[in-house]
Formats: structure tokens, C-alpha cells, sequence
């Protein structure tokens, strides 16, 4: 699908996700299961993509310590939990990919 | 009490944004940078903050078209992501149903996360004064605009950076990052480790559908613990 037809058919889905109930305001009640599902729509969907990113960062799945994305990936969510600081999670994460990578290419692991 | 005047309601609205841009404006020089580095294009990346105006569904998009996913789950995706702007729309349809339609689209497309909490909060503690949507109008303009410079910024900074640097795996740190501090409760971490594990064994469905069933069942796993918590 072209880039443009994404951006164009994704912002009108986000516009009419604001729009709803200012315009249909009252005639429908927000169904509780809706409200509760909700909250877990975020961390769902971050972990359905961050795991397969990291144990197959080439596209095949390398489940193996010699992955340095996934060694990585382990560093900032470590980061991430005693921090909880976006910046230094990235500058941690950024800075394991790189030193773990001159390490395997350094010593051949 | 004395009613605010037009303009206090718009600045006030104005003054009250202003702090949160402090958080705002990494995350748009973030996905201007990274946009660029995904190969979306520098009008294509700032057309995204324009018109989708969503900060995480843009970076989960960018992140997906560099991962050549197909276009119908990343808007899938998008869609879901932003379903949350629907409970804002319920929370402050009350206090804007007395304005005419063309004031209702305007602040439809300026209700993001940052404009609705200082909207709302505003809305709940002051009660509802006859220009409150100048308030609305304020808050919305001041996050979209800086909004929309901290992304051309973040494309004018992605675009300097050499094509060598790993810059690809910032985005799933960032996901890192925003995910890891929102694990508050059993059934949120439950549900992560689900829809992770389902992304994982589900890897291989053609136009990386996996992602969305992983999704939906980390959700409904969620929504099955707390419910069984009750």
C-alpha cells in the first residue's frame, strides 16, 4: 500500500475516533468491556511488536545469546524498569547494541 | 464570578499546554528523525504529524513501514492505538455540545492525550464558562503547533545523520521505554508477556497478521485476569 494512502485513510480513522461521540454524544453509552480493554491495548500491541523485533531483527528468528538485539533489548528493559527515563532507556539500549556488536566482532563469538 | 473574556479563555488554554510540550517535543524530534531513517520520505513524515496527529500511532507506524508490514494492519494498528480517543470524545462531548458543527470537527482533529488532560481537568475544576471551547481551542493549538515544528526539526536532524548508525533499533527502545514503566498491575504484565509470546510463534502469518492476533489475545488475556481478580 502506498505511504500516502496510509497516512490519508489513518488519519481520517484517527479524526472519526475523536469525532465519535462529540457528534453521536449520548445516543450510545460507552460499553464497559470497551473502557476496560482498553488500558491493555498499549502494552499488547508494544510487546506483540518488541519481542519479534528483537529475537528476529532480520527478519528470521535467532533466539540465541549470539543476537546482539536481543542481549540489547534485555539491557534496556532493565533500564527501562529501575529508570523509568525514555532517553537514558535508549542511550542504555543504543549503547549495548554497539559495544556487544564490537565485541562479537572483535573476538569472533 | 466573573466571566473570562475570549482571548483569557485562548491563553489561558495556551498558558495551561505549556509545560507538557517539555515532554512532547522529544518525542516529535524522535519520530521526525526516525521517520526519516525508516525511508518515509520528509513530506511524507510531516504529512503523518498533519494528518494522523498521533505520536505513538506514528511511531508504531514508522516503525511497521520499515518493517515492510502491510498497509492494511498498520492501519489496523493505527486504528487500534487511537481507539482510546474515542473515551476523550465521550469525556468532553457534554461540555461542546452546544457549539455548531464546524467548531466541533476543529476540535475533534486537536483532541490529542496532551490537550484532552488539560482541557478536561480545566473543564472539571472552573465548570463550564460560555467561551470554554476558546480554552479547548488554546490548548489544542499550542500542542499541534509545536507538535508539527518538533517533527521538521526531527527531520532536519534525521536527515544529517550518516545512513551507517544503527539509528533502526531506537525505535523499538523507545517501545521499550514506553512499555516497561506501564506495567503497573498482574494482568497488564500477563497480558504483555501473552501478546509478545503469540507475536513470537505467530511470526511467520503472511503481512505480519501475527501482530494483530497477538495483540488481541494479549488484551482479552488481560481483560480475563482482572476480571477474574473481581
Amino acid at each position: 500500500m502506498n505511504i500516502w494512502v496510509i497516512i490519508i485513510i489513518g488519519g481520517l480513522l484517527t479524526f472519526a475516533t475523536r469525532l465519535s461521540f462529540i457528534f453521536l454524544l449520548e445516543r450510545i453509552k460507552v460499553p464497559d468491556w470497551f473502557r476496560r480493554g482498553l488500558r491493555f491495548v498499549p502494552v499488547a500491541v508494544l510487546s506483540a511488536i518488541i519481542l519479534p523485533e528483537l529475537t528476529s531483527p532480520n527478519g528470521t528468528l535467532v533466539l540465541s545469546w549470539r543476537n546482539p538485539e536481543l542481549l540489547a533489548g534485555l539491557v534496556a528493559i532493565l533500564v527501562a524498569w529501575k529508570t523509568k527515563n525514555v532517553l537514558l532507556t535508549i542511550l542504555a539500549g543504543m549503547a549495548a547494541l554497539v559495544i556487544i556488536q564490537l565485541l562479537f566482532g572483535h573476538f569472533g563469538i | 464570578m466573573i466571566a473570562k473574556t475570549r482571548k483569557q479563555e485562548f491563553w489561558g488554554g495556551v498558558r495551561d499546554e505549556a509545560p507538557i510540550l517539555l515532554g512532547v517535543v522529544p518525542f516529535g524530534l524522535l519520530f521526525g528523525a526516525l521517520a526519516i531513517s525508516a525511508h518515509l520520505g520528509s513530506l511524507a513524515s510531516q504529512a503523518m504529524s498533519a494528518i494522523i496527529f498521533a505520536g505513538s500511532a506514528q511511531l508504531l507506524a514508522a516503525q511497521l513501514v520499515a518493517s515492510s508490514t502491510s498497509g492494511v494492519v498498520i492501519l489496523l494498528v493505527v486504528f487500534v492505538v487511537n481507539l482510546r480517543h474515542a473515551l476523550y470524545s465521550a469525556s468532553v462531548a457534554p461540555h461542546v455540545r452546544h457549539l455548531g458543527t464546524g467548531w466541533k470537527l476543529l476540535l475533534s482533529y486537536l483532541l490529542t492525550d496532551e490537550a484532552y488532560a488539560i482541557t478536561i481537568t480545566h473543564y472539571n475544576r472552573e465548570g463550564d464558562a460560555p467561551d470554554r471551547h476558546l480554552y479547548f481551542l488554546g490548548a489544542g493549538l499550542t500542542l499541534w503547533s509545536a507538535w508539527q515544528a518538533s517533527t521538521a526539526v526531527g527531520i532536519f536532524i534525521g536527515a544529517q545523520i550518516p545512513a551507517s548508525w544503527p539509528l533502526g533499533f531506537v525505535l523499538p527502545l523507545t517501545f521499550i521505554a514506553l512499555l516497561v514503566p506501564a506495567l503497573k498491575d498482574r494482568a497488564g504484565v500477563v497480558a504483555a508477556l501473552v501478546a509478545g509470546l503469540v507475536g513470537l510463534l505467530a511470526f511467520g502469518l503472511p503481512y505480519k497478521t501475527g501482530l494483530l492476533l497477538a495483540a488481541l489475545i494479549g488484551i482479552i488475556t488481560g481483560l480475563v485476569i482482572e476480571g477474574r481478580q473481581k
